[in-house]
């Protein structure tokens, strides 16, 4: 809001300029490494975008700090598991309804707790009967739950042991993703957003670790960390392009090698499909960010007592936008897994997954989408730039000393974790210097 | 007989671990929980401020058992703990200067606040996988136990035996002379006055003339040795890996938050109730029951609540549970 603000187009032009500036980053690495490795950060890059987006209508939006954005990336995950993977008759039948039950009486008990909690009027009495309802059933849900997860896990453990999915298209597991994530997000801000900031921060941090640890050890779930691997996929493998006459009657047309060329079809039908689903987060959200929601969103955020007193429901706006939010990040989520074709519980990490988005939003401008889109461009590029960069600087930083050094080995070890310290200094830097971002809220 | 092995058990398997733990999340949650009241901002970076302080810590132990120097049947980790503390003060209070400050100035908001600490987080976390590497490091020397189960058993002729650590001795006791200085630190020295009355209210505490940027250093040096003794206890209890650190931050804001943000009474009691409901909570019980009970009722299932990978779970709804139903916490925090 002040008063030299630049003018308009002089800011267009600049926006321009710095994605064009990333694209000759994306350009580069695919002139001087490969195409096939520009190509698989790109991918990636658009989904981080898409994350970033979800933050940003959080975050930017509505000033909602959720740092839990991984525990939605791995439901996304978890959905394409349930609805795309093979359908398992046995595992199913063996204790598909018991799970199912048990978790609708966990559900129900849960319910019922909260239903004695405020009929019930304040007092010892009230304490006890809740305590009873609650023991009573999870007593209950053990009960059913125990035998039915062992007997899925009983089924042929070795290469499944989990409880199948519905064999549905793997697309369809993108939506699905959204969906997960944003029950999951429907519970947590039903009982953590009317906290302040830095509370609401700690539950969705422990939040998204519950996430993880459930996924990890509910082998009858999605196989835990035993991982599911051969997830369906949206475009054609590789080895089957390379056998289809067509394609290599095509490639030698144009003297291409067919193993490379292969692959990089494939990963650019990946980033069409990301490319589209990001276009539609992008301009949906720009359209919500103009509309009289969007206006109304960012007051609530600048002035919540004064939004409050004009009749704005606070309470239900900010779970509106915390549901969305986290939708648009379990989309992105199951976008990844889909493109990993495997779910590993065990690689899921609060700074991969959280806290890298966070400086994707903070350094591409909060409350611009653009400039998420552009954070998360950028960073992850860097994320996976400054590996390779940081061993080169080792080498010539250890080139004086001799071979096998204890101090060179342990520099070149060290390199591979020069990015978390690479991410901290962009955060502070920009924190200090350019707080608004690279492309400032408008 | 049976109600004595039964209590044996209990002590063996729940007390006394839950304790060391407890003790050691109450040392990181008074980091916090004063971070909080004299900055207040909820650091993020606690964690990795106590890996840090661990890993200089270690790299000093090395040193030293590296020149033959040992501390007897105590682990030569206390000879160097006290460098530990001296180097991640001075880092802590470098980022006070580089980082910290300027907000400070600004009044920025607490939320802004917080996600500095991110960054500050980032870059710790950082500078010890440099240095250290992301390996398991055990780093404990010294007598390994002050009594071993069987000890206990001959000694007392009981079927179940008792065997107390030593890193678990150490931690409480060093719980309690640290407990025990800061309180009186807090409560008898002048600038632990000038503390408490900046927490409680910064302008009337500025108007009577105490110099802000000095209780800002003072809590930033106490903060380093509570997050760097926690620290090497819980890496001379379990073991020193940089991520676990991490990890460490969930229980320990829980804890703070448990005992009211700011009131480092509420921080020690924050500890062990956190410490005690994850013990207790992922404990299978069969033992103790079947000891404890007529053999009628002896259980046949192992009687976990939770498997012990879900005790982070344990933490989350106990705080959760807090911030519904009393957001101040269980002692008056600052916090609304």
């Amino acid at each position: 809001m002040s008063a030299q603000r630049p003018a308009r187009g002089n800011s267009a032009r600049k926006n321009a300029l710095l994605f064009a500036a990333v694209a000759v980053l994306f350009i580069g690495t695919g002139f001087v490494q490969s195409w096939n490795s520009s190509l698989g950060i790109l991918n990636m890059a658009l989904i981080s975008a898409i994350m970033a987006l979800g933050v940003n209508l959080q975050w930017g939006y509505a000033g909602l700090f959720n740092i839990g954005v991984m525990g939605f990336v791995a439901l996304g995950g978890l959905a394409v598991v349930i609805t795309s993977s093979v359908p398992l008759q046995d595992a199913w039948r063996a204790g598909g309804p018991g799970i199912v039950l048990s978790l609708v009486l966990g559900a129900a008990t849960i319910g019922a707790a909260i239903v004695v909690y405020q009929k019930l009027s304040r007092g010892r009495l009230r304490g006890v009967v809740v305590l009873a309802v609650l023991v009573l059933g999870f007593v209950i849900y053990r009960a059913v739950f125990d035998p039915a997860a062992s007997a899925v896990e009983a089924n042929s453990p070795h290469n499944a042991g989990n409880i199948g999915g519905f064999g549905l298209p793997v697309l369809l597991s993108w939506p699905m993703g959204g969906v997960f994530a944003a029950v999951a997000a429907w519970a947590i801000g039903k009982t953590a957003l009317g906290l302040r900031s830095d509370y609401l921060a700690i539950a969705t941090l422990g939040i998204a670790e519950i996430i993880i640890s459930v996924m990890k050890n509910e082998d009858w779930l999605a196989r835990g960390v035993k991982n599911l691997i051969s997830l369906p996929r949206p475009v054609p493998y590789e080895v089957n392009l390379q056998k289809d006459p067509g394609f290599l009657a095509w490639a030698t047309d144009w003297s291409l090698d067919p193993v490379t060329t292969s692959s990089i079809i494939v990963k650019l039908s990946y980033a069409g499909l990301f490319g589209a689903v990001l276009l539609v987060v992008v301009v949906l959200s720009e359209l919500a960010l103009k509309s009289p929601w969007g206006r109304m969103m960012r007051a609530i955020r600048d002035n919540e007592v004064a939004a409050e007193a004009m009749g704005k429901d606070v309470t239900r706006r900010h779970l509106q936008i915390f549901i969305l939010g986290s939708a648009v990040i379990g989309v992105a989520g199951a976008m990844m897994t889909t493109l990993d074709g495997q779910l590993t519980p065990g690689t899921y990490q609060p700074l991969r997954f959280t806290f890298l988005i966070w400086v994707m939003v903070i350094v591409g401008g909060s409350g611009n989408n653009w400039g998420s889109v552009l954070g998360g461009f950028l960073i992850w590029w860097l994320w996976v730039m400054v590996e390779p960069i940081g061993l080169l600087l080792m080498d010539g930083i250890t080139a004086g000393l001799a071979d096998g050094s204890a101090l060179k080995v342990h520099l070149q070890d060290a390199a591979a974790h020069m990015r978390l310290l690479t991410m901290g200094v962009i955060l502070l830097f920009v924190l200090r210097f350019s707080p608004k971002g690279l492309i400032p809220e408008k | 007989m049976d109600f004595l092995n039964a209590i044996i058990t209990f002590a063996n398997f729940v007390f006394i671990p839950g304790l060391a733990y407890g003790a050691q999340l109450a040392l990181g949650a008074l980091g916090v929980t004063l971070i909080y009241g004299i900055l207040r901002f909820s650091n993020f970076a606690h964690g990795d401020t106590m890996a840090f302080g661990t890993m200089v810590t270690i790299l000093v132990t090395w040193a030293l058992q590296s020149v033959g120097i040992s501390f007897g049947v105590l682990p030569t980790a206390l000879l160097a703990l006290p460098v530990g503390i001296v180097v991640t003060a001075l880092f802590v209070l470098g980022t006070d200067r580089l980082v910290y400050r300027f907000y400070r100035k600004q009044k920025a908001a607490p939320a802004i606040l917080v996600i500095v600490s991110l960054g500050v987080m980032f870059i710790m976390n950082g500078i010890v996988r440099f240095i250290i590497g992301v390996d398991e490091q055990n780093f404990a020397d010294g007598g390994r136990f002050l009594i071993t189960a069987g000890e206990f058993k001959t000694a007392t002729g009981l079927a179940e035996g008792l065997a107390i650590k030593t890193t678990q001795g150490i931690t409480l006791i060093s719980a309690v002379i640290v407990c025990a200085a800061l309180f009186w630190f807090l409560n008898k020295t002048r600038t632990g006055k000038s503390m408490r009355a900046f927490s409680d209210n910064e302008d009337l505490a500025l108007l009577s003339g105490i110099n802000p940027e000095r209780v800002v250093q003072v809590t930033w040096i106490i903060t380093a040795g509570l997050a760097t003794i926690a620290g090497v206890l819980y890496g001379l209890d379990k073991s020193f890996k940089a991520f676990t650190y991490f990890q460490l931050l969930l229980p320990i804001f829980a804890a703070a938050i448990v005992g009211g943000l700011g009131n480092p009474l509420g921080a020690i009691a924050g500890g062990f109730v956190i410490a005690f409901s994850e013990v207790t909570v992922t404990y299978a019980w069969k033992k103790v029951l079947t000891y404890a009970l007529p053999d009628s009722l002896a259980p046949e299932g192992l009687i976990q609540l939770m498997s012990t990978d879900y005790k982070i779970a344990v933490s989350f709804t106990i705080l959760i549970i807090v911030l519904l139903f009393m957001p101040t916490g269980l002692f008056k925090g600052k916090s609304v």
